[in-house]
């Protein structure tokens, strides 16, 4: 699936809705589901806040399914992380004054099973992101 | 809201992201220093969801209830939203109940 849309903050919960009922076919718990939501929701975030700080523009979410694994790509053109370590260092925030915790990567690493995350100043940031869905057997029910 | 005593009870429901985050900020600091008041306790049992953004607000209302020479309380039972708290390492600085007559009657 693919979902475009402009960078303001009240598309934050629609996006991460939509990505979780994307991912309800591999039947996950409501842990999973909402550890998905939750990384989701810090990268728009992040898109918003920090890749279109100068103005709005378009973020793109990707998702896939193979198997019983989702992989999550948001994307957004605005003006890039220039030191990815730090940006991921925990508690690592550009913007202290706005109460922002520095947690959004850390979030995001513990909440799915990888991450990758590409920048270039001025042309923006992809997050790609990646968890294992544990097939309904392996799980107590 | 509610007062009690010297304490604001702060009952949040529904999503907790960046989008709700500033209004809801804005609305305790007022009504917290309108009313002179000394602790928080932030009641996170009715919240659907909460990413890093409600760790920033809980972090800000921490900062300014210990500049008050106050305590921030939170209130919360409910496991996925634990789970983001456990892993802040918030729970170290501040008292985490699972109810909020527990919280009362221990503070």
């Amino acid at each position: 699936m693919k979902l475009e849309f402009l960078s303001k903050s009240k598309n934050e919960s629609f996006s991460r809705v939509v990505v979780a009922a994307f991912a309800s076919q591999l039947d996950p718990t409501l842990e999973e589901l909402s550890d998905i939501k939750t990384a989701v929701s810090e990268a728009v975030t992040n898109a918003i806040i920090h890749g279109y700080e100068y103005g709005e523009g378009l973020i793109t979410i990707e998702a896939s399914i193979r198997e019983n694994e989702i992989e999550i790509i948001v994307k957004d053109s605005g003006k890039g992380i220039e030191n990815i370590e730090e940006a991921m260092e925990p508690f690592y925030t550009s913007k202290p004054n706005l109460e922002r915790s520095g947690m959004g990567f850390t979030v995001m690493e513990t909440f799915m099973d990888s991450l990758v995350v590409e920048s270039k100043k001025g042309e923006g940031t992809v997050v790609k992101m990646t968890k294992q869905i544990k097939k309904v057997s392996d799980k107590e029910r | 809201m509610e007062i009690f005593e010297d304490s604001l009870i702060v009952k949040l429901k529904g999503e907790l992201d960046h989008h709700a985050a500033e209004e809801i900020r804005k609305k305790i600091d007022n009504y917290y220093l309108a009313n002179d008041l000394v602790n928080i306790i932030l009641e996170l049992s009715e919240l659907t969801f909460m990413d890093s953004s409600g760790i920033g607000l809980i972090m800000g209302r921490y900062k300014i209830t210990s500049e008050n020479k106050g305590e921030l309380i939170l209130v919360c039972e409910r496991e996925s939203i634990k789970k983001i708290l456990n892993m802040s390492g918030l729970l170290k600085m501040v008292k985490l109940y699972p109810r909020l007559d527990l919280a009362i009657t221990n503070n």
